[in-house]
């Protein structure tokens, strides 16, 4: 590598949480992933996992994570094995996680997870002797999406901190948002988080943004808060994780980016969003030069080729 | 005269300096009266130099560590004095350690612990007194008065 005078050793560790990370190391792994572009794009090929396997484990549905994750693999010369739907594996039969788990790490190098309980990467760590990537768990963690999302600030608008970032939509669920606004307090950004009265971000997460020195703002009123902000995070009312179905009624569709709400916003404002979206951001925005959502979701491929080729040992 | 009001043991266990009000849960932890046939004497409300406090006296039982670390979850300035002959021949004041393992249940019912896997459920501790930890699986952490409900 030739990107950093100090070296990090990334070998075997398991990506569970962004919290797991000094903000040196994630600058390190930035920084690598920027190396991992053009690999990512296919201008360049190095096959330097030739001969590793990824387990790929997604008990819950996914699109960009999944198929970025087996891109990352295959760009690099690696293979991968796995499934996309449980109800073709033995936990149908009743098989523990960890039972799974065991298996996946006697077949293969390193394993992804995607698993709808909270906790569930933690605990395939402690039966896989390789290293487990943490895809989603449950409302929980989510941090290769955390680290492509800094990866696009800091690629977009140069550096992560004194960039005024709004926080929109579900805060209350969003496992997104959560890992996001304890990372960008890291940095020092300026944070603002606008939600429904009812989908605000929990006490806890502010508390831990404040002992990282950030004073967060919350509010309920967006076109006063993305007036002067470099960054608009949108995240989609997800109903999946409301506990009934007349909350989700009540707040679905509560705010909507579109065309004349950003005639007010900065030129060099961008927005980012997970996706999937549903109606949160109009299809009209797509067009704009604030639209970075679609590159961020590319952003995912050289983030985590990075982590992969991090974690399995191998080099650029 | 000073008065007494519980008798003094002749073998067994004082848990002194119980947070007032909660001796009940205390007896609940140590599993008391099911698994004791020991004489148990509880005192609620002593007046002590730091305020009021409970006491429980266990006749003919000497706790263990483990039992130990359960009641610092509820009582953090609690003291185990293990009596021998009438005579206090240990004292040692309660002490959680860094992590605790199998003793309070995660109240996140979503929570990878609280299924069938084969793990027992893992608390960090992040602060003794005011009492703070968090789930070293899905990283909730419990209310300091929903604790004493979630002891296994």
């Amino acid at each position: 590598m030739s990107f950093f005078l100090i070296q990090m050793n990334f070998e075997g560790k398991d990506i569970i949480s962004i919290k797991d990370f000094s903000k040196k190391e994630i600058n390190y792994i930035l920084n690598y992933a920027k190396e991992m572009v053009s690999y990512a794009k296919g201008e360049k090929y190095k096959d330097i996992l030739k001969g590793k396997v990824l387990s790929s484990l997604f008990f819950e549905p996914s699109t960009r994570t999944r198929l970025s994750f087996e891109s990352a693999m295959n760009r690099l010369g690696g293979r991968v094995i796995g499934f996309a739907d449980p109800g073709a594996t033995s936990q149908k039969k009743g098989e523990s996680l960890a039972d799974t788990i065991r298996m996946a790490d006697a077949y293969s190098d390193t394993i992804v997870l995607r698993h709808p309980q909270e906790g569930a990467a933690r605990l395939a760590a402690e039966f896989a002797d390789g290293p487990v990537l943490n895809a989603g768990d449950g409302a929980g963690r989510h941090p290769t999406q955390c680290l492509l999302d800094l990866f696009t600030i800091k690629t977009e608008k140069k550096r992560i901190g004194k960039n005024k970032i709004v926080l929109l939509g579900d805060l209350k669920y969003g496992r997104t948002v959560h890992s996001l606004a304890y990372a960008l307090s890291l940095y020092g950004a300026d944070l603002t988080f606008v939600s429904p009265g009812s989908l605000k971000m929990p006490k806890e997460v502010i508390n831990e943004c404040k002992s990282l020195g950030s004073e967060p703002a919350s509010t309920s009123n967006l076109e006063k808060a993305i007036k002067d902000a470099d960054v608009l995070y949108v995240t989609r009312i997800q109903k999946e994780r409301f506990p009934d179905a007349e909350e989700y009624n009540r707040v679905v569709g509560a705010y909507k980016i579109d065309n004349e709400l950003l005639s007010a916003a900065q030129e060099d404002l961008i927005i980012m969003h997970p996706l999937p979206r549903v109606t949160e951001i109009s299809p009209e925005v797509d067009k704009t030069p604030h639209a970075l959502y679609f590159k961020q979701a590319f952003n995912g491929i050289p983030v985590r080729m990075a982590l992969l080729s991090l974690v399995t040992g191998g080099k650029i | 005269m000073k008065e007494l009001k519980i008798q003094p043991i002749k073998n067994g266990t004082v848990i002194d300096h119980i947070t007032a009000g909660n001796a009940v849960k205390v007896l609940h932890i140590l599993g008391i009266p099911k698994s004791n046939t020991s004489i148990v004497s509880v005192a609620m409300n002593v007046k002590s130099k730091y305020g009021k406090k409970d006491i429980v006296k266990i006749e003919n039982r000497e706790l263990d560590p483990h039992e130990v670390d359960k009641i610092a979850l509820i009582s953090p300035k609690a003291t185990i004095n293990i009596i021998r002959d009438y005579e206090v021949a240990e004292k040692h004041k309660v002490n959680l350690s860094n992590e605790i393992s199998g003793i309070v249940k995660c109240s996140n019912p979503t929570c990878v612990s609280n299924s069938k896997e084969p793990v027992k459920s893992r608390f960090i501790v992040l602060n003794k007194d005011p009492l703070k930890i968090k789930c070293y699986y899905c990283e909730r952490e419990p209310d300091e008065e929903d604790i004493a409900d979630r002891i296994i």
